[in-house]
């Protein structure tokens, strides 16, 4: 049985606006694409020109930094389009789908092959964009040898997918993946606590968490099992993208589709979507939002998602799509005062706090608003008390915010990823925007040591 | 709610950049956000859910639990005149608390007006928001000062707290030292005569009209722990104002002469619930000033010296001074007291040992919990530095062993 780690710290936040446990239908439609900055870390490099021909599989553009990562099509047809802003920065590149899933030939991956076989065969097939890479929470590069590959196979952010439906029938696809990975380095998945789904998973070290969000951040995870020391590299891929790499290595055929959960208090009909990365959003949100709404469309969980519009590509990485109130147009008479009854907030000096301790399960329909101004970090213990690592997070931001790299290496930098600061960003009363400082100081430690 | 917000930004033309009263426009952002929550919403890659708190319901939180404390220490300013004067008994309870009331709005009205005009000037010049700390520090100052200390010196006081001790570090949540207790440290040794002594605790004099009469005989104006300090004896007979003797409930309610706010330890006891209840103050500081305090004291009182101080039982040292004012209102403030979990209770339980030590071993100080705070605010950070550097050497430790 799989060892239990119990997590006291976190933050549980009840939304209003969770997906039913249902399939909605959404159409693959004509234009499938990608934004490269959704793959963090990366200079994309397109590989075609618009009005080639493009197969599954087909190398759409890869990492001019390192080739080996590449980024393949999810459909076939033709190259639509790439769309450059300023300084010929690419934001996106398009496919035009001609339904017809045409697969290239992609080698197999084969078992018993050596360790280099086996990341060819990834790279050929593009899977090496799934993965990334700890320190600095980057796409990782496919030369390097790790220590262990960390799955979260959970999640419990705000409205989260539910796992343990959305990867129902996946379970042997997620476990050739595994058994693939396991090749590589040793594998280790978290599962929350009383799995089903998970519960069989074999070739790997498995260990159950309980607690609350985030518990399911896989760098909360490596934390609390195997932290990482300096010099050590981990890498980490989610759940959806092991299943991927299983379907690739089980039937050698690529496939990327995945369920999407479609939630928030202003989506309309709330449900689970059988969608294709790539996807353009406004398959499943178009007349889906709550008429008359001022809604922020967000790619990924509330707290470590970003915002995103109706017509951009559902992105790697996310099972869940949000639609929350934008809450711009709202005043709030003196709300340093006001009791505040339909606010989160983990204070008691907030009614809504106060009651919601007293009759559990009570939800809210929060809005995007920042509610503050921005201070100075002020209250202290605020950011430790939501995160279950083994990391003084405040002494750590304030090292980054320096930019004292030694600091930064002494506090356990080379641990965390901007995710894993959701948590505290979020009850931080002085509205420092930390996800922003992580990512920051990371990119700028990255430069700095490469 | 839409007619203030329509109002707004009607107006708000005029105070941004380029308007005619530009000059103000900090003061004019603090007004926008005091009346209506700001809206602006998450940035693209940030988190899409704050939580409701930000400083300024802290802030306000913090005031509002000062407030027991300060409508006690009013109604006391005008028990202690009228005591003073022989009429307490004649006077109705609010004569008394409307002698208290004015005696003490204006140093409240000095140190806002004072302190806010420098926060309000320095958000202008940097162009920041406003800081929403002095808030709190305007309410403590007046009320940790005695009630004949001049304005004019608590104007200047207030001026070089805010300047000096928090400005120039960069503002609210950058100090290292309490400003409320620099101001009164600077009182306290730039003008001595005016902060300690027997004369100052108690107005003898009437307020605009109201309170006047003659000082009676045999008048005592020494707060109990003066009367400690300076007792003969190795015990010490604690009287009032008249020259009657006080009893632990007087001292425990606060009838008893001393600064402002620190009296009553049930009005303080009140702003305490709440802030423990509302989170925003450390229990963990708290608790331990408490632990630290008594323990000392506790070994004062068999360690068989012979002063009236170490004879106090240590119980009776939490309802005399400041001390219970210090431990929830001071030492809780999380900006200057020690940082990391752990480091709240070595900080908080030195805070205790340090202010009874000055208590008992130091003459020239009757009071010890202001001196305590600030020595305590200088090594909360290296306490805090070893705690954290005990995570660092586990993380070293971690990366050589593998």
């Amino acid at each position: 049985m799989a060892d239990l780690i119990k997590l006291k710290k976190g933050l549980d936040i009840r939304v209003e606006g969770e997906a039913e446990r249902e399939f909605g239908q959404a159409a693959l439609g004509d234009l499938v694409g990608f934004n490269p900055d959704d793959f963090y870390g990366i200079v994309p490099k397109p590989a075609l020109k618009p009005g080639d021909a493009v197969k599954v599989g087909t190398v759409l553009f890869y990492n001019k930094k390192q080739p080996d990562v590449k980024i393949v099509s999810p459909v076939s047809g033709t190259l639509e389009a790439i769309n450059r802003g300023d300084r010929r920065k690419i934001l996106s590149i398009v496919v035009r789908n001609d339904s017809k899933m045409t697969q290239e030939s992609i080698k197999k991956p084969d078992l018993n092959g050596s360790v280099e076989d086996i990341k060819k065969a990834l790279s050929d097939a593009g899977m090496f964009a799934f993965i990334k890479q700890r320190p600095y929470d980057v796409i990782a590069n496919p030369s390097d040898t790790p220590r262990s590959i960390f799955i979260s196979a959970f999640d419990l952010a705000p409205l989260a997918a539910d796992y343990e439906f959305i990867f129902k029938d996946s379970q042997s696809d997620f476990q050739n993946g595994i058994d693939l990975l396991a090749k590589i380095a040793p594998v280790f998945v978290g599962v929350k606590n009383g799995t089903k789904t998970f519960a069989n998973v074999k070739n790997a070290t498995v260990t159950a968490f309980e607690g609350k969000y985030p518990a399911s951040n896989v760098g909360v995870q490596i934390n609390n099992v195997q932290p990482i020391n300096k010099g050590e590299i981990v890498w980490t891929i989610g759940a959806q993208e092991v299943v991927y790499i299983g379907r690739f290595a089980g039937k050698g055929i690529l496939d990327f589709s995945k369920n999407v959960a479609l939630t928030g208090s202003e989506a309309y009909s709330r449900c689970y979507y059988k969608m294709t990365l790539g996807q353009s959003l406004s398959q499943i949100l178009d007349s889906n939002i709550c008429k008359g709404s001022n809604a922020t469309i967000i790619s990924g969980n509330p707290l470590s998602g970003s915002e995103t519009t109706q017509d951009s590509f559902l992105a790697p990485f996310v099972n869940q799509i949000t639609v929350m109130k934008n809450g711009s147009d709202v005043d709030e008479f003196m709300g340093w005062i006001m009791p505040r009854f339909n606010t989160f907030s983990t204070y008691s000096s907030v009614a809504s706090s106060f009651i919601s301790k007293i009759c559990h399960g009570r939800k809210y329909t929060p809005d995007t608003r920042i509610l503050g101004g921005q201070r100075n970090m002020i209250m202290s213990g605020e950011y430790d008390k939501v995160t279950p690592m083994d990391i003084y997070m405040e002494y750590l931001v304030k090292a980054i915010i320096a930019f004292d790299i030694d600091k930064m290496e002494a506090l356990g930098i080379y641990e965390v990823a901007p995710e894993d600061f959701a948590a505290a960003e979020c009850v931080c009363s002085s509205k420092m925007e930390l996800q922003r400082i992580v990512r920051d100081g990371l990119d700028k430690l990255q430069k700095e040591m490469c | 709610m839409g007619n203030i917000r329509k109002y707004i930004d009607k107006i708000k033309p005029t105070f941004s950049e380029g308007g005619k009263l530009s000059m103000f426009r900090s003061v004019f952002e603090g007004f926008e956000t005091f009346l209506l929550v700001p809206n602006e919403t998450s940035k693209p890659k940030g988190v899409h859910i704050h939580d409701a708190i930000d400083s300024k319901r802290i802030m306000i939180m913090v005031v509002i639990a000062l407030m027991p404390a300060l409508l006690f220490g009013m109604y006391n300013v005008g028990y202690q005149h009228y005591l003073a004067i022989g009429q307490a008994a004649v006077a109705g309870f609010w004569s008394k608390f409307w002698f208290g009331f004015l005696a003490v709005l204006p140093k409240i009205l000095v140190t806002y007006i004072v302190g806010l005009g420098i926060e309000f000037t320095v958000a202008q010049w940097k162009g920041e928001e406003i800081h929403e700390g002095f808030l709190v520090t305007g309410i403590i100052l007046p009320m940790i000062v005695p009630v004949d200390c001049p304005l004019w010196i608590l104007a200047i006081a207030t001026a070089f707290a805010v300047i000096f001790a928090k400005e120039i570090f960069g503002g609210t949540g950058m100090n290292i030292v309490n400003v409320a207790l620099i101001a009164r440290a600077f009182l306290f040794f730039a003008y001595p005569s005016k902060m300690s002594g027997d004369n100052v605790w108690i107005r003898t004099t009437d307020v605009c009209g109201l309170g006047e009469g003659q000082v009676i005989d045999g008048f005592s104006g020494a707060t109990p722990l003066g009367q400690i300090a300076t007792a003969p004896d190795a015990t010490a007979q604690i009287t009032d104002a008249a020259g009657q003797a006080i009893s632990t409930w007087d001292a425990i309610a606060g009838f008893i002469p001393g600064s402002i706010g620190e009296t009553s330890v049930i009005a303080i006891a009140l702003g305490a619930i709440l802030l423990l209840c509302t989170g925003i103050a450390s229990w963990k500081t708290m608790l331990s000033v408490f632990v630290g305090g008594g323990l000392t004291a506790f070994l004062f009182n068999i360690g068989g010296i012979e002063s009236a101080a170490a004879n106090l039982p240590w119980y009776e040292h939490f309802i005399y001074g400041g001390f219970c004012f210090g431990a929830v209102f001071m030492a809780t403030d999380p900006v200057t007291s020690a940082r990391t979990e752990c480091g709240k209770y070595i900080y908080g339980f030195l805070i205790g040992v340090m202010a009874i030590l000055i208590r008992v071993l130091n003459p020239g100080y009757p009071e010890g919990m202001m001196l305590a705070i600030l020595l305590m605010n200088v090594c909360a950070p290296l306490i805090d530095y070893c705690v954290v550097q005990s995570n660092i050497s586990k993380r070293q430790k971690r990366a050589i062993k593998k």
